[in-house]
């Protein structure tokens, strides 16, 4: 059955800005379908606000609507392009949840739009428990013992329906389980289930017996509407239940299943995708199966694409999100040919003849105050992928992977008591893994440790073999080629190695390769070596046969960035990415390094080569050999990738490694605080009065000279790790303490910290002669908050020529004097007319995607093209730059970007259960980024807010409660929301300045005065209970941040816009303004393109 | 860590795998072929399909549930030769009784372990399967060119009659699970124990014959259908024994179903030839298409054999017109027949499973139709013969 001929055009909805428990996966799956819905001559029009995606690349859809993802602007966008169809499947949760509401409210109807790839009765049937449970028990199977509540007292009255604590509670239709936690108690009831209620939209939570220390698996399954059902991949996790499945370790395929037990849970799979309906497309369901008897339970399902089917298509081979969109077009299965064998169908199910870990990357250290145990909420911001023929190997590389201190085994160091890292052990957090090591070590048995984190014991022998070999090393006497065949087999680094023997990983390399004790690349075919595989998917062994295939065109091997993290996230994908495109354009044969798998970089079909590899030294100097061995080598990109590959550049150098494009001299001479600051001098530029201090006293020394407040910070960091903004003594004391355990070899950095400035970005390209500047982009915030976490502008909204012209003279002088040859971004302060240096990053910045999408110039492609020796010149007569002019020359009509950042603060909860506080400062901590484009600021920041939070509130109460510093500057922005109708409340102070500017102020009563005498609320109580449409609460210094905490945890509490800026705050009157006269329309990225290009043409 | 005797994998082409001995020590001789399950290598090990073959197993982790005392497909281990890259050190499941290292050991199966099993299993994809030797402890310090010339020496598996070896040495029976509905006569060629279980629950009394059986014995049994199951070696083999006997069941127009050899065997009785694969069909995710329905069932395999039949147009037989039911659509293999003048059908893959998904089930669902549909008409027959 061929595909269907009645659809003409489709309209993708995307997932929106990278959240916990929503990533970078939807990307990857969105730009697959945006790709094979446009190959099968569809007419594709996507929304995602999200402009670090790949799929927002206007090359990928035929319109791309860079626009916040609600009814409102979706249903704009229907009504202008009117699409044939709605394909809601692959944006996550979000995308389900608008195509939910457009069908509820008729517009699909209105438009006679059809919604494809999944119905509205499935996706209900699959995300309401209530429902679903119906289907468990229709099929035979069965579910958890649950009760559905829709208020605290059916909570409370459930659980002894349940036979008591401890219970699970699960909110429907939310996301990455958000709100979902083990009750163990009544208080705990009342905390977990009341935040669930909250959050659910349909204030409806579920309690169920607990299944606690359960083993947990999922399948991830296709259906095509012929009824042909296959089973992708089984992943089993090695946390058992009560760790939700984005936060724990999981290996792929099951392990500890026979087979009798694994075709049960594929039966009852299969008839739980029938029964609920999925018509075409995938879906994962997730089980628990009872260690003592195998009583099976089925857990959730999820009716679209998720991140686990992202993982499982990594691991196998098999593209889920592609072979989706094909089904919703009409396809079968059988009709889909396998990418990978080319002569098979997609009518299979993958057989792996390897092992796959994957494990989540958490950042617990940007939230000290959260509650690290890890729960059925979602908590990692990031996961990294590891292939390996055995699970050992698979699990050393997963850990080392993860590029965090820490994270790889260790036997070095000292030990603890067992009894204490038992204790230890039974408690969930991101370091478990670790702890089964050192229990090993501390004497600890399989049982034991069983016992504690019931954890398979098959996983724990595994485990066990590791400890053991590491002994055999320590203690043999000698490294013959066998024993270091064995160790590598089971996964140690020459690192690790190194460690345990007292050596130097260089030693431990020479004398491995002396030895002949090399690594194998085997190749992921979906099919266990069955047929041939056509594409070059590969990971490292130590193994006997190697299938590298010999090339001849010069190969550019492009180091990606790791797992997301804060900080480095998917943006630098997006470089990686772009930087492939271009040079296989430019005739060479493209190598994509990265152990991301959630990202568009580690699609097979991204690249002409993949190594799904970890991106340490070593696992790259291996593959660089293995293509050196195949083919000419042309050089390595380590610039697009953030911190994970520049940290690399030297060591590639000195090894003999051709690195392209900047050179690690010039990175060095930016990265180092001394150097750099002599650049500068030589430039005749000004930083910020800075100091570096090796010790407490030389720190205190340079804070009385230049003066409080002032910026610490270890150097070479990315995201702001340790940044702090210190208001005395006492504080830089604190922050040294532990500033200098963050990183031991590197000095701390004391910088003045500039009040009162305007923070200006700026991403540029140099070819050695000429400068292309790609954009300025203005900060919202001050300076002081972490770029990543501030909002921006572009064009700049209050700079003028002038300014621009300073911008570019001294972005140049840097760039040149740094010795860029690509991509190099810097951070300006601009305070009391002076322009301040504050860093310079030589490589693609975070910022890179949006200045692309706000500019419509392809800048990674071009740095990437720079690297291997393009100038700016040829590249504009080539077309890929403008021909004149850039970034800081927009024509005046261009339209205005703003980026918003999106915070996790919902997420984290501290161990007494209270929100985290959500403050800006120097240290990022945002997960995600939106973008909203309009033809002036107040539009565009509007929808940036609508994109990153829902919509501003165009009526209603605003509470308003600032910082000493801020009373002036409050005033004209109050008043303005105020002229446009809304209610102002404060507290006494703040009420009575307002008051003395003619402001009508309602005043409201401090948390601290508790309620007053006739019941009146506090504040706080009246944001928990919604009756406060907006929040404005800026924090400044010690004094006032106790009540402000209360305030803001209860804003994201309550799901309330919460704006903790004067500047944000001013910038949002300005949207809700804009916003009020009802004149925000919608654009494609296309459609601006052609404006600014024409623009550009008229000069 | 316990250190296994190094062994040693001799493939009839003289490319030889080093590793370390698993399972009984000593050498063992047979056909290298791969299976890509990755679950049910107890199912596996005890098919009796696999007899005379030295099984390269491409999951790498074997061994991780141990051994049940519910799983064995039957009494006995098949597999003349193990070779996995992986052993589990133990066994992790509650139905476990014991590890497979000490199963192995227990009856004297000969295994390697450690070896890079993608190699070979690559190797064998392109050269086809071949004879091979795995050679543990002592057997293994003889130079690989010895070593080469005792696999050159062993049998080779076409032409190799091997039903005698597996089939039961005497009938037995496998009672219904409820009412008695059906009776079927079942040939044991190698049958594994879930077949006749498939058939029993759903009303069947099932007499498994042992390959010796004579169509007088089958006949005596007065069954409604009859059954030929899996089994070892060369179709080309049962040309005298089996294929006489299944065209005298034709054309008393008893309901016939045929799995995997039974299915080259019912080929052969309409006339096809057989041909051997060039490394075969052993896993569970194989796609075969059912070309009535146009569905796709992903099924379980385990043949190096294949009926030579015309996919595209229906074949004018003795019997009758027949038709190719069902292909793989990996490569376009015949996987089933179905006659269309007498109630015959077979397929070259495994309904019943084990190791494997469920999805063909149906087709003990089909033949018991058959046998429903052929007691009315004999029913109507007999109604017509009075009146």
């Amino acid at each position: 059955m061929p595909k269907r001929t009645d659809l003409k055009s489709v309209l993708v909805v995307g997932s929106g800005p990278i959240v916990i428990g929503q990533a970078a996966e939807f990307d990857y799956s969105g730009t697959q379908a945006c790709r094979v819905l446009r190959s099968e001559g569809l007419r594709v029009i996507l929304v995602n606000s999200n402009p670090a995606t790949i799929m927002t690349d206007p090359e990928v859809a035929d319109a791309t609507y860079v626009e916040p993802i609600t009814p409102e602007f979706v249903e704009k966008i229907i009504a202008k392009e009117r699409p044939d169809a709605l394909l809601p499947t692959l944006g996550g949760q979000t995308a389900l949840n608008t195509a939910v509401a457009l069908a509820e409210n008729g517009v699909l109807d209105k438009y006679n739009v059809e919604l494809i790839g999944a119905n509205i009765a499935a996706i209900q049937s699959g995300e309401d428990r209530e429902k679903f449970k119906q289907i468990v028990d229709s099929i035979g199977a069965e579910s958890a013992r649950s009760v559905i509540c829709h208020s605290m007292e059916d909570c409370l009255a459930g659980v002894d329906e349940l036979g008591g604590y401890p219970v699970v509670v699960r909110p429907s239709f939310t996301m990455g389980g958000a709100g979902s936690g083990f009750a163990h108690n009544e208080e705990e009831l009342r905390r977990i289930a009341g935040t669930g209620l909250a959050l659910s939209p349909t204030t409806e939570v579920l309690l169920e017996e607990s299944i606690l220390g359960w083993k947990e698996y999922e399948l991830e399954l296709m259906r095509d509407k012929h009824d042909n059902v296959v089973v992708v991949c089984s992943i089993e996790n090695f946390d058992p239940m009560g760790v939700h499945t984005g936060d724990s370790i999981t290996v792929a395929p099951a392990m500890t299943l026979t087979d009798r037990e694994y075709q049960e849970l594929r039966d009852i799979g299969i008839a739980v995708i029938r029964a609920v309906g999925v018509d075409t497309g995938g879906c994962n369901i997730q089980f628990a199966v009872n260690p003592a008897d195998g009583r099976i339970i089925v857990i959730e399902m999820n009716p679209r694409v998720s991140r686990s089917s992202a993982l499982a298509s990594k691991a196998t081979g098999f593209p889920i999100a592609k072979i989706a969109a094909r089904l919703a077009v009409g396809y079968t299965l059988d009709e889909i040919p396998n990418d990978i064998t080319r002569e098979t169908p997609a009518s299979f199910e993958p057989a792996l003849d390897y092992v796959v870990v994957k494990v989540p990357r958490f950042a617990f250290e940007k939230f000290p105050a959260a509650d690290s145990t890890l729960t059925t909420t979602m908590k990692s911001v990031g996961e990294a992928m590891a292939i390996g023929r055995s699970f050992p190997e698979a699990l050393q590389k997963a850990l080392r992977s993860l590029e965090k201190k820490g994270s790889e085994f260790t036997w070095v160091g000292p030990v603890r008591d067992k009894a204490a890292v038992l204790a230890d052990a039974a408690r969930p957090t991101d370091g478990r893994i670790n702890l089964l090591v050192e229990a090993y070590r501390a004497g600890a048995s399989i049982s034991e440790l069983h016992e504690s984190t019931k954890i398979d014991p098959w996983f724990l022998d595994q485990v066990l073999l590791i400890h053991e070999t590491a002994c055999e090393l320590r203690d043999a006497e000698r490294l013959s080629p066998e024993l270091l065949h064995r160790v590598k087999r089971t996964g140690f680094s020459d690192k690790q190695i190194a460690g345990i023997r007292n050596l130097s990983e260089p030693v431990v390399r020479e004398l491995r390769h002396s030895l002949g004790v090399r690594p194998v690349y085997k190749t992921v075919d979906t099919c266990a070596a069955e047929f041939a595989a056509r594409t070059p998917y590969h990971y490292s062994s130590y193994d006997e046969e190697t299938e590298v295939e010999p090339r001849d065109k010069p190969a550019v091997i492009i180091l990606g960035s790791g797992p997301n993290r804060i900080g480095q996230g998917i943006e630098f994908d997006y470089s990686c990415v772009h930087a492939s495109f271009a040079l296989r354009d430019a005739g060479y044969e493209t190598v994509m390094v990265n152990c991301n798998p959630e990202t568009v970089s580690t699609d097979y079909d991204t690249s002409d080569r993949l190594y799904f590899e970890p991106l340490t030294l070593e696992d790259v100097l291996e593959i660089v050999d293995a293509e050196r061995a195949a083919g000419p080598l042309a050089g390595v990109v380590v610039q697009l990738g953030g911190q994970t590959p520049l940290g690399l550049a030297q060591a590639l150098k000195d090894a003999g490694v051709p690195v392209v494009g900047t050179s690690p001299e010039a990175i060095h001479l930016a990265e180092d605080r001394g150097a750099f600051g002599r650049v500068l001098a030589e430039a005749g530029l000004p930083a910020p009065k800075h100091g570096t201090a090796f010790s407490f006293a030389e720190a205190k020394a340079i804070a009385d000279e230049i003066g409080y407040p002032v910026l610490v910070r270890p150097s070479y960091v990315l995201g702001g790790r340790g940044m702090e903004i210190v208001y005395d003594e006492v504080m830089l004391r604190a922050y040294i303490e532990r500033a200098t355990e963050i990183s031991p070899e590197h000095p701390v950095l004391v910088d003045r910290f500039l009040d009162d400035a305007i923070e200006i970005d700026v991403d540029a390209l140099f070819d050695g002669e000429e400068l292309y500047l790609g954009g300025v982009m203005e900060h919202i915030e001050e300076a002081g908050i972490h770029s990543g976490d501030s909002a921006c502008a572009l064009p700049p909204i209050t700079l003028g020529g002038h300014d621009i012209k300073r911008l570019r003279a001294s972005t140049e002088a840097i760039a040149r004097g740094v010795g860029v040859r690509g991509l190099i971004n810097i951070q300006y302060a601009l305070a009391g007319d002076i322009l301040y240096v504050l860093e310079a990053n030589p490589r693609a910045s975070r910022t890179v995607p949006f200045v692309a999408k706000a500019t419509a110039v392809p800048l990674a492609k071009a740095a990437a093209r720079i690297g291997m020796g393009a100038t700016v010149a040829e590249l504009r007569a080539e077309g890929l730059l403008p021909r004149v002019g850039d970034g800081g020359t927009l024509p005046s009509d261009s339209p205005i970007s703003v980026k918003e950042a999106v915070m996790p603060w919902s997420r984290f909860r501290t161990p007494e259960g209270s929100g985290v506080d959500v403050i800006l400062g120097p240290e990022m901590r945002s997960t995600g980024e939106v973008m909203g484009i309009d033809a002036d600021f107040g539009k565009a920041f509007a929808k940036s807010q609508a994109g990153a939070y829902g919509s501003l509130p165009l009526k209603g109460k605003a509470f308003v409660s600032v910082a000493n510093r801020d009373k002036r500057s409050m005033v004209f922005p109050v008043k303005a929301l105020h002229d446009l109708g809304f209610e102002i409340l404060a507290t006494d102070g703040t009420a009575d300045v307002l008051r003395r500017n003619g402001i009508p102020a309602t005043t409201v009563r401090k948390l601290s005065q508790g309620p007053g005498p006739d019941g009146e609320p506090t504040i706080v109580q009246m944001i928990v209970d919604g009756g406060i449409d907006l929040i404005v609460n800026t924090p400044f210094g010690v004094g006032s941040r106790l009540d402000g905490y209360e305030i803001r945890t209860a804003a994201v509490q309550a799901g309330k816009p919460c704006i903790t800026t004067v500047q944000g705050f001013a910038a949002a009157v300005h949207g809700i303004e804009a916003l009020q006269r009802g004149e925000i329309g919608i654009g494609s990225l296309q459609e601006y393109a052609e404006k600014i290009n024409a623009s550009r043409a008229e000069g | 860590m316990s250190m296994r005797p190094p062994a040693i994998l001799v493939l009839e082409d003289g490319r030889t795998f080093r590793g370390d001995a698993y399972g009984a020590l000593g050498e063992t001789y047979g056909e290298a072929v791969f299976t890509t399950g990755m679950t049910g290598y107890q199912e596996t090990l005890t098919d009796p399909s696999y007899h005379r073959q030295v099984v390269v197993m491409t999951a790498p982790h074997i061994g991780n549930t141990g051994v049940n005392d519910e799983d064995p497909e039957s009494g006995r281990i098949w597999v003349s030769g193990y070779v996995v890259r992986d052993p589990s050190r133990i066994a992790s499941n509650w139905r476990s009784r014991r590890s497979l290292d000490e199963e192995l050991v227990a009856q004297g199966i000969v295994g390697i372990s450690g070896v890079d099993t993608r190699a070979i299993t690559r190797h064998l994809r392109e050269r086809g399967a071949m004879r091979c030797g795995v050679f543990s402890g002592d057997a293994a310090k003889a130079d690989a060119a010895t070593l080469v010339g005792k696999v050159q020496a062993s049998p080779e598996m076409a032409g190799a009659d091997l039903v005698g070896d597996v089939t039961t040495p005497r009938g037995y029976v496998v009672e219904p699970v409820g009412e008695h509905k059906f009776t079927v006569a079942a040939y044991d060629l190698g049958i594994k124990s879930m077949t006749p279980h498939r058939m029993a629950e759903r009303g069947a009394r099932v007499h498994v014959l042992p390959a010796t059986a004579t169509l007088e014995d089958v006949l005596a049994l007065e069954p409604d259908g009859f059954f030929m199951s899996n089994g070892p070696g060369d179709p080309e083999t049962t040309e005298e024994t089996m294929v006489p006997i299944v065209r005298a069941v034709l054309e008393r127009r008893i309901p016939v179903f045929g799995i995997c050899f039974g299915n080259q065997i019912l080929g052969k009785a309409f006339g096809f030839g057989t041909y051997k694969l060039k490394y075969g069909h052993r896993g569970i995710n194989q796609p075969v298409q059912d070309r009535a329905t146009g569905k796709v069932e992903v099924t379980a395999h385990n043949h190096g054999f294949a009926v030579d039949a015309p996919a595209d147009r229906v074949s004018d037989t003795p019997f009758g017109r027949v038709e190719v039911s069902h292909v793989c659509l990996n490569d376009g293999v015949v996987e089933g027949l179905r006659a269309l003048d007498v109630p015959a059908f077979s397929v070259q893959y495994h309904p019943e499973a084990a190791a494997g998904p469920h999805d063909a089930a149906y087709l003990f669902d089909r033949f018991t139709d058959l046998m429903a549909g052929s007691k009315s008409d004999t029913v109507r027959n007999d109604k017509k013969g009075q009146a």
